[in-house]
């Protein structure tokens, strides 16, 4: 049985629609993703799981137990806003003591649960420090420990990494990703960063205007995108269309000059997406020549003109010798690496 | 180097003649009457010799002997700070339902609250004098022939009434200090408490009045120096009976004549507020340097 289920949730603003149809079964202690641009609804469909926003149509169950009739203060969720929303008047330490405050918890283990609270996401020493006296990297962490230190049933995270440096935004992660599975906290993370959204999650739910675009592991999600806006959202890819042609025994993928034997089951014009870095070069195939080849450490970035169009191929720096710029190529790939999906009628 | 300098100082000349029409016009209609005032009460005064323009010490020496001053001075604090406790306490669930309403209600009763900023302070006052003066006041004709009392409520030359009074024409004032300092509120603080699990009391208490507390001061701040320093008010519900600073000063001027007492009275009312104000302002800002830098 799903532990957080969210039914056919929707929200409007008036005549504008943040939220539509949106269903999502959470099991317990598992980590979520909502991914999607800036404006798809992302916040909205958070503050709805967490009483601040009165859902429009659907419900949203805990644990069987509608939670849409349970005001905020009694659905225990921890939560870590978008804008921090500390308490301005408070230090760091009175920011993270409010809640155990609120359970009435002894005040021996609330000073050791908030210490331990605030050394977990490396701030210790900052207890007495008042939040317009920090950093946005430091808010978001006062923040994120306000939010674990009372063992929240969920854990509902707005970007709560992204005013963080690379460096400390990746230990973040490993941090959180850690301390959710140590606690076995059931977590709903929003982000825009798809990176974060792969390395953490055990599902990602890809969102675009307010509706769901897929739901999947992050290797379903990549690898099987379910509409353009996936493949293109998630990472780099090539798309070109192509057609079938069935006229010549076996049915072939073609695209100009180029073909492929076609997968069982596939028919009309479809859209072929390969990911850049399962792109090698050989000598025959999808026939380009270089643009402009840039190093970036431990890979090299290839621009291509294809009879396709433009494509991108991402090497790994394995010390062999690439292509230079201007050189004529043939791009290749495994049948396995590329997906398909029926053409758009408009496209 | 030397061009530089020589631009910055013609700027500055320029900056000095473009403000210096309105510094004349302060040094002629609020600095040079206010040293006047302050010479005017270091002069000599009796019924039949008029003001002499001499140097004594006099009139000061009268306020502070006489404790018919000090009961004066006394009353005009106490008023003033008891109607800016009545605003507070109730100017500041005021601004906070105020702030809590939506879209047209929210305008239209910020109206209603400014609206008597638009009305003669006189003829507010006066609508209470109506209401509760003596035997013939509305109010007080209703009460009694419903019989809850049996005596009219005694509202006209007390203290009681001149700070109730006060207190509704200073209340504006408050509310828009205070509703000033709610509109700054990140309205997820809010949340983030309730999320926590704190009642929407617990939030009032804990999380939206701290923040809000430098707007309740400075609204006091205003209510306090516009009520120490109010004339009308305490003139209509106090009468002759019962002076304020305000009003002492108006007497000595208008009726006794006796400008030079007049002149310290205004004087030391001027002082009072200012070292008050002054004051109050610096304990507030070194409160809450920490949290808002
Ligand atoms: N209170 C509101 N009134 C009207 N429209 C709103 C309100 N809150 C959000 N919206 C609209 O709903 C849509 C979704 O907003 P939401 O805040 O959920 O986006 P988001 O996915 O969190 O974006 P971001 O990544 O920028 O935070 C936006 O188009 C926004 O303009
Ligand atoms: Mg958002």
């Amino acid at each position: 049985m799903s532990f957080l289920e969210l039914d056919r949730v929707g929200k409007s603003f008036g005549p504008n629609t943040a939220v539509e149809e949106f269903s999502l079964a959470v099991s317990k202690g598992e980590f979520v993703s909502f991914l999607g641009p800036s404006g798809c609804g992302k916040t909205t469909t958070l503050q709805m799981i967490a009483g601040f926003l009165d859902p429009s149509h659907g419900a949203i169950r805990l644990e069987g137990k509608d939670l849409v009739a349970v005001p905020p203060a009694r659905r225990g969720l921890g939560i870590v806003f978008q804008s921090y929303a500390l308490f301005p008047h408070m230090t760091a330490a009175e920011n993270v003591a409010f809640g155990l405050e609120m359970r009435k918890v002894s005040r021996r283990e609330r000073e050791e649960r908030v210490s331990s609270a605030l050394a977990l996401v490396g701030l210790a020493g900052y207890e007495d420090r008042h939040p317009r006296r920090m950093s946005g990297g430091q808010q978001q962490r006062v923040a994120l420990a306000r939010a674990l230190v009372i063992r929240p049933s969920v854990l509902l995270l707005d970007e709560p990494l992204s005013n963080l440096d690379a460096r400390l935004r990746e230990d973040m992660q490993i941090e959180l990703r850690q301390i959710q599975r140590n606690l076995g906290t059931t977590t709903i993370l929003v982000t825009h960063d798809q990176i974060e959204a792969m390395s953490l999650s055990d599902r990602i739910v890809v969102m675009s205007k307010g509706r769901i675009e897929q739901i999947g592991t992050p290797q379903q999600v990549y690898e099987q995108p379910a509409s353009a806006f996936v493949a293109q959202f998630l990472g780099k890819t090539n798309e070109f269309s192509a057609t079938v042609d069935r006229v010549s025994g076996q049915p072939r993928l073609v695209a100009g000059t180029w073909s492929a034997p076609a997968p069982a089951g596939v028919a009309g014009p479809v859209t072929v997406s390969v990911r850049p870095e399962r792109i090698s070069f050989g000598n025959a195939g999808l026939a380009g020549r270089i643009t402009s080849r840039i190093f970036q450490g431990n890979h090299w970035l290839f621009q291509c003109d294809t009879e396709c169009g433009p494509a991108i191929v991402i090497r790994q720096n394995d010390g062999q010798s690439q292509p230079e710029q201007g050189a004529a190529v043939h791009l290749v790939w495994q049948a396995s690496d590329m997906s398909l999906r029926a053409a758009r009628a408009a496209a | 180097m030397s061009v530089t300098a020589a631009t910055d100082s013609s700027d500055a000349r320029a900056g000095l003649s473009l403000a210096l029409p309105a510094l004349m016009l302060f040094i002629g209609v609020v600095v040079i009457p206010l040293v006047m005032t302050v010479m005017l009460s270091f002069h000599d005064w009796g019924q039949y010799k008029g003001i002499e323009p001499v140097f004594i010490l006099k009139n000061w020496i009268e306020i502070f002997d006489d404790p018919y001053y000090a009961e004066m001075f006394w009353r005009t604090f106490r008023v003033a700070v008891l109607a800016t406790l009545i605003t507070a306490v109730f100017g500041v669930p005021e601004a906070y339902i105020l702030n809590r309403m939506q879209g047209r209600w929210k305008g239209l009763f910020l109206l209603v609250i400014i609206g008597p900023l638009l009305i003669s302070v006189v003829a507010r006052t006066l609508g209470w004098a109506l209401l509760f003066g003596g035997n013939n006041g509305l109010a007080n004709k209703l009460l009694m022939t419903v019989g809850l009392i049996d005596s009219p409520v005694r509202f006209m030359f007390t203290e009681t009434g001149m700070i109730i009074a006060l207190a509704h024409a200073m209340m504006p004032f408050m509310v828009l200090a205070v509703w000033t300092a709610l509109q700054r509120l990140d309205p997820q603080v809010e949340n983030a408490a309730l999320s926590l699990g704190a009642g929407s009391l617990t939030v009032v208490r804990r999380i939206v009045l701290p923040q809000i507390m430098p707007g309740v001061l400075s609204g006091a701040i205003i209510v306090f120096s516009l009520s120490a320093s109010a004339f009308a008010t305490p003139a209509i519900i106090g009468g002759r009976r019962l002076k304020v600073a305000a009003t002492l000063a108006y007497d000595e001027f208008l009726n006794t004549l006796n400008w030079p007492l007049g002149a310290a009275v205004a004087v030391l009312l001027l002082i009072a507020l200012v070292l008050i104000v002054v004051g109050s302002n610096a304990l507030i800002e070194r409160r809450y340097q920490e949290m808002f830098r």
